[in-house]
């Protein structure tokens, strides 16, 4: 088992992955505290104060019809970690258990990672489009669909643990004692899974936060009410010659994010048992 | 040659499952399946029309079976914002999908693979955290973002390349015309030379914990020899695979980047098809993919055998 030091030791080494660390933390702070912080509400519409460049009273400028760009950056921050939470959970809940399962009964296991080779032959963004024009458009079917793709890399390293797990010794010589599937799962295997699965969750985190983006700025995304910094490029993609900087601090919001999580990632990874490390996979192409 | 078969059987099967899951697309949109595939403006005669050719009349095992027949003998249905072959509208945007992915690979291969070795052999420095770092970085930056920023430097304040659209080859201005591309392939190259250049460093670092390459060196072997003969020729065993499955990606992956530059590609016909509601399009090229996908992956598995005889058939 781990403990928490184990979670922080890498922190103190590389200062890079510290400052990532501490940038979630604030997104996670901004998300909560949004009311508080945002200086506008991020939907008044103000005609008067339209396309203002970045200035003492709006930070980051105005957009097209007035509204503070700051503000709905900060707003921003709340569909970000429930689309990351999301989607986490869902390619978790899924793919894990599948994984685990897999693993144990080789039977079932042999037919459910055939399912999932079928899964990956579809590319990852054409997977996520089709099952969005079958469930429509919005953030609840947006993580259904992204939670798809990421439940085929996410039971597949499960599945690739669970099984290097089931041939220790230690994990035989319980089963060979008779010990039930149920209590092997709960005190050999799901412990050991924890620290990879966090590696694996922090790069789905980052992996859903850009696919969620370019769902966002095809119109397929969030509904366009919502504050997410995607619909925010969306919105002003237009204005890219006439003004610059609406842009550029929503496309930074999610840069920022998606390298935090993989600086974490990355620096999470580094810890964990060398023969497990090499599982953790890239992105789903 | 067992090992050729089998993978082979493994790809064929895996596409008969994904053909089921392409069929049921259809199906599964909420809607009367005919209405789906022909529009809201169908008249009764093209109903009834493509009611026979489908058999909807039929139990759906019979409808799967007369649809793959279809699939097989090149017809993937009309296009309802079209009103032509599916395959003849793909076609239409294939040159620009393929000569962009081309391009893209191009930059991915001049600037993945040589960086990746650079860090790999000054492993431990500045120069390999700083290089290792960027590429993060590129591999977390939205493409289409990325895009946009070029489109304004590069087209509209320095006015050197367009901003977008892509005439064909074929028609006036002929390869000229490939500067169209340039914006593209680079805003779509950025994150998967990132992904190459990691994949190349540890594949390298990997190699070079070998028993063989220090049985190299202890020979006396001069270090670059070392570098490019033994190490660099089997760390690139992992980046050939990947190459096949960056070509595959990127036809998907185009999907952000041809709508931000408003190429004519497939990508973008995804995504305008996904507006107008014409399915028969997004069925179409859902399939086609899928397939240039397995098909790629079974090349790369192959030439794997060739490129590396220690594979055996698992």
């Amino acid at each position: 088992m781990t403990g928490l030091r184990w979670y922080l030791a890498p922190f103190t080494s590389r200062p890079l992955a510290l400052v990532g660390l501490m940038i979630l933390i604030t997104i996670c702070v901004a998300a909560v505290f949004a009311p508080l912080l945002a200086p506008y509400d991020p939907s008044r519409l103000a005609p008067e104060a339209r396309l203002l460049p970045p200035s003492g009273a709006h930070w980051f400028g105005t957009d097209q019809f007035g509204r503070d760009t700051l503000s709905r950056v900060i707003y921003g921050t709340r569909l970000a970690l429930v689309i990351g939470i999301g989607v986490v959970t869902f390619a978790l809940v899924t793919g894990v258990p599948a994984g685990v399962f897999s693993a144990l009964f080789p039977r079932i296991g042999r037919i459910v990672m055939r399912m999932i080779d079928v899964l990956m032959s579809f590319p990852a963004l054409l997977l996520a489009l089709g099952l969005i024009v079958i469930l429509g458009r919005g953030v609840s079917n947006a993580i259904i669909a992204i939670g798809v793709v990421y439940l085929t890399t996410t039971c597949r390293i499960t599945y690739g643990l669970a099984l290097r797990l089931r041939t220790e010794t230690y994990v035989e010589a319980a089963i060979s004692l008779g010990a039930g599937v149920a209590w092997t799962i709960r005190k050999h295997i799901l412990p050991n899974l924890i620290s990879p699965l966090l590696v694996q969750a922090s790069f789905v985190f980052a992996f859903a936060q850009l696919a969620a983006a370019s769902l966002d700025f095809l119109g397929l995304g969030a509904p366009p009410e919502i504050p997410s910094w995607g619909n925010m490029l969306a919105e002003s993609r237009i204005l890219i010659t006439r003004a610059p900087w609406l842009l550029f601090f929503p496309g930074l919001s999610i840069a920022i994010t998606a390298f935090s999580l993989n600086l974490v990632g990355d620096a999470l990874r580094d810890q964990l048992d060398p023969r497990f490390r090499d599982m953790i996979a890239g992105p789903r192409r | 040659m067992s090992y050729t078969l089998h993978r082979t059987a493994a790809a064929l099967v895996t596409l008969a499952f994904a053909s089921v899951i392409i069929f049921f697309f259809i199906h599964l949109i909420p809607g009367d399946p005919l209405y789906v595939l022909l529009g809201d403006v169908a008249t009764p005669d093209q109903v009834e029309r493509l009611r026979s050719k489908l058999a909807l009349d039929q139990p759906i095992f019979v409808q799967y079976l007369r649809w793959l027949a279809n699939v097989a003998s090149g017809d993937l249905g009309n296009s309802i914002f079209f009103q032509m072959p599916v395959t003849q509208v793909i076609r239409d945007g294939a040159e620009t999908s393929i000569l962009l992915a081309s391009i893209t690979m191009i930059w991915i291969t001049l600037i993945g693979v040589p960086v990746g070795v650079i860090a790999a052999m000054r492993h431990g420095s500045w120069l390999d955290q700083g290089l290792s770092g960027v590429a993060m970085l590129l591999a977390s930056v939205p493409t289409f973002w990325v895009g946009l920023y070029l489109i304004l430097i590069f087209a509209a304040w320095l006015g050197w390349l367009p901003s977008s659209g892509y005439p064909s080859i074929f028609e006036e201005g002929g390869l000229a015309n490939l500067r169209y591309l340039l914006l593209p392939s680079l805003t779509l190259a950025a994150p998967n030379a990132a992904l190459i250049l990691r994949l190349t460093r540890a594949s390298m670092l990997d190699v070079a914990r070998e028993d063989y390459i220090r049985t190299a060196r202890a020979k006396g072997i001069r270090p670059a020899r070392v570098v490019f003969r033994h190490i660099l020729r089997n760390a690139l065993l992992a980046v050939v695979s990947a190459f096949g499955f960056t070509f595959a990606a990127l036809i998907s992956e185009a999907v952000v980047t041809e709508t931000v530059f408003a190429l004519p590609g497939i990508g973008q016909l995804v995504v305008q098809s996904i507006l107008r509601r014409d399915y028969p399009v997004i069925q179409g090229i859902i399939l086609v993919t899928v397939v240039l996908y397995l098909i790629i992956n079974l090349l790369v598995d192959l030439s794997y055998r060739v490129l590396d005889p220690r594979v055996e058939l698992q």
